[in-house]
């Protein structure tokens, strides 16, 4: 503890003599100090008898009279809750661990200012019918006061298919916009000054395609790549663990991830090449440790191949960008977004030698939990999603999608997605949260839960360096087996009524469901876009495409070329994603998982 | 054979990757004493259709949440009448809107379980409408 104190005086004195230097203003912002805690012995000394005292008087009467509910009290990840929690319980607190906004750890924040200086960004996730549909409720969300664009592709393109593919029948632009090729890019993003906003495209096993032909769109605009702001989710281990769209198995996947990471790290500054995403892992049925956890993993997954490429961890990882999940356990939420930030601080620093704060500092995505909408009782979800959306609010996001109610049935109508947009801004003008940087520290219950959340989610992270790190896990199916069992796990305790669900195992209505309006996507528009890519494979120029092509092919079998150059080179001759995919695919071959449950 | 345990493949198909519901869904099914089959993921109804057919079960169990339920039931259902195996029953779930239901029934699915249905309201379903075909 003192040397460490020695080197905070050295690094000061020499601050004095000549500027800082980026990795020396890095240390002094996170001074290593002796453990502080901020509270006195004497003080919680007492405090501790005062409560022993109250469990045998106090409590112990009331009890008598009136016993608890539950013999024992869980949180949603099996974290045991006392009653109460004291200031005697934080007798361990570090003041370091706390930190301030926008300061090593960054647990309450990664900037200074939080909301004070700007709100988060309202991202509602749009994408349905043709690229013209889609279009249309981009520019009403933004007449609706959205600040970002947020793109859902349809399944056929998340996995490589064109429109007019057999794997593609039933499926075209049903959960998302429907993509083959760049021409339906132009029409995406038609009268939207690609430089004026910022654009997250959830898409992975294709994303290479897609950040290239939103390249060559911003390209026809004469928007440099350069000045393009923006996120793909881009996270392929999380796929393999819980989403499940892929094209060729995790080793190739994981390559063309780090293709892209190294080719933005060079020329796209400002866009986040990977969302490394916690959302789909708790979707499938993750407690939240387990989301932190194995979110955490594919992060360091994607960071340690980084390294092995040679970049400098500090000329990629401050791009790198987060997405959570915010599900219903109120605190647990909170919790999980400042012990992710906090174990990604430490991660950075302490296991890469990061020097850069900004290449600590976790940034993130989040939306509320799909899973824990209803189908029974619809417009209860309206109350789910604004608690949700609170706890992300509170927990420091930094854009974050609220649900639509009637998302168990369908993509949301727009009287839906106003709503759940309105639900925001009511949040954010209304609520107050917007005021105090990190409200809740401070609160004994919910740094126990940050403490403990970090706590295992750590024993899990070294579970997995054991086992030779994330990919051989994921490879194992070791995520993917401790997932399952928690959905099941969930699961039964629904039907067994340990858990109640509004609406669905209690408080039932006897009409069920409501009659709520529900979008449909009309059977025309496969035609139409099997119309469009027919039209497009006549105007271009075949040899071009081929020649383009066979280059994208080269580079797949060469791992010292980026695959991104000769991507967008073929975007731009009009080359399909289902081509590329199929050049992917006779390379590497289609990756199949088997049928474990 | 009256004591044959029921077969029952639960299957995947189309491009959608959500396979919580399929996967809890096979283990209620195996936990109730059945024997189960999982397809796995991103089956095209031929695929299915084959693999109903090489392990002889009782019934085909689909799992869909892409919206693509109105094109691949009828193709599962189709193919199945043309390989004189349509003694096998059809059952599914996923997000199915209400409309849709009657339409499928009428095309032949013998039943549509939406969300919030329990394991145990399946389990029961099965037990009570699909006889053991051996």
């Amino acid at each position: 503890m003192a040397k460490s104190a020695k080197k905070l005086s050295l690094s000061k004195a020499r601050a004095k003599k000549r500027p800082a230097t980026k990795a020396e203003s890095a240390k002094r912002k996170a001074p290593k100090r002796r453990a502080a805690s901020p509270y006195d012995a004497a003080t919680l000394k007492q405090l501790s008898t005062d409560v022993a005292r109250w469990r045998k008087t106090t409590l112990a009467k009331s009890l008598e009279k009136m016993p608890t509910r539950k013999a024992a009290f869980l949180n949603d990840s099996g974290i045991p809750l006392p009653d109460v929690f004291t200031a005697a319980d934080r007798r361990g607190e570090r003041l370091e661990d706390l930190g301030l906004p926008g300061e090593f750890p960054f647990t309450r924040g990664p900037q200074p200012t939080m909301y004070r200086s700007r709100l988060w960004t309202m991202r509602q996730f749009a994408g349905f019918g043709g690229p013209a549909d889609t279009n249309r409720r981009f520019k009403y969300l933004i007449s609706q006061g959205m600040t970002g664009l947020s793109t859902a592709f349809d399944m056929p393109a998340l996995m490589g298919y064109d429109a007019d593919h057999p794997m593609s029948r039933g499926e075209v632009g049903k959960e998302g916009v429907a993509i083959s090729t760049l021409k339906d890019f132009e029409i995406l993003f038609d009268g939207i000054r690609l430089d004026q906003v910022t654009t997250s495209m959830t898409i992975n096993a294709s994303a290479i395609v897609a950040l290239c032909m939103y390249i060559a769109v911003a390209e026809k605009q004469g928007v440099p790549m350069h000045l393009l702001g923006g996120t793909i989710q881009n996270d392929m281990l999380k796929e393999f663990i819980a989403q499940k769209e892929w094209i060729v198995g995790p080793r190739p996947a994981v390559r063309i991830v780090t293709d892209m990471v190294e080719f933005c790290a060079r020329h796209m500054p400002k866009w986040n090449p990977v969302s490394i995403s916690g959302y789909h892992i708790r979707e499938a049925g993750a407690t939240a440790v387990q989301e932190l956890a194995f979110t955490i993993a594919d992060g360091i997954g994607y960071v340690e191949e980084g390294v092995k490429r040679g970049m400098n961890v500090d000329d990629f990882a401050p791009r790198l960008s987060f997405f959570w999940d915010v599900h219903n356990d109120f605190f647990e939420e909170v919790a999980k977004f400042r012990a992710a930030r906090r174990m990604w601080a430490k991660i950075m620093r302490d296991r890469f030698g990061a020097k850069d704060p900004r290449a600590m500092m976790l940034r993130t995505h989040a939306q509320t939990a799909g899973v824990s909408l209803t189908a029974q009782q619809p417009y209860n979800n309206v109350a789910r999603v604004a608690l949700q959306a609170f706890a992300a609010v509170l927990g420091g996001t930094q854009s974050l999608h609220t649900n639509s109610l009637d998302e168990t049935y369908a993509l949301p109508t727009e009287e839906a997605v106003t709503i759940a947009l309105r639900t925001q801004q009511i949040i954010a003008h209304e609520s107050g949260a917007d005021r105090v940087v990190d409200p809740l520290a401070g609160s004994y219950y919910v740094e126990h839960l940050t403490d403990e959340m970090e706590r295992r989610a750590f024993d899990y992270l070294r579970r997995i360096d054991e086992m030779g790190g994330i990919i051989r896990a994921v490879e194992e199916g070791f995520p993917q087996k401790e997932i399952g069992e928690s959905a099941y796990r969930f699961q039964r305790e629904v039907e067994q009524g340990e858990r109640l669900i509004v609406g669905v195992n209690a408080f039932k209505s006897a009409s069920g469901a409501s009659n709520i309006e529900l979008l449909k996507i009309d059977e025309r528009v496969a035609q139409e876009q099997v119309d469009r890519l027919q039209a497009v494979k006549r105007e271009r120029d075949p040899a071009a495409v081929t020649a383009c092509l066979s280059k994208v092919e080269a580079a797949c079998r060469d791992e010292q070329q980026n695959l991104m150059p000769p991507v967008l080179e073929a975007v731009k001759a009009y080359a399909t994603l289902g081509e590329i995919s199929d050049v992917f695919r006779k390379v590497w071959g289609q990756y199949r998982e088997g049928g474990i449950f | 054979m009256a004591d044959r345990k029921l077969r029952i493949l639960v299957a995947k198909p189309g491009l959608d990757g959500h396979d919580r519901g399929a996967k809890i869904i096979a283990r209620a099914l195996r936990d109730a004493g059945m024997e189960v089959i999982y397809t796995g993921l991103h089956q095209t109804p031929e695929m299915i259709v084959s693999a109903a057919v090489q392990e002889d079960v009782d019934a085909i169990g689909m799992s869909i949440m892409s919206g693509a339920h109105m094109t691949l039931f009828p193709a599962v259902l189709e193919l199945l009448k043309g390989q004189k195996a349509d003694d096998i029953k059809v059952f599914g779930g996923g997000i199915i809107p209400d409309d849709d239901i009657p339409r499928l029934k009428a095309q032949g699915v013998s039943e549509i379980f939406t969300p919030g249905s329990s394991t145990q309201d399946i389990v029961k379903w099965i037990q009570e409408h699909i006889p053991s075909r051996a």
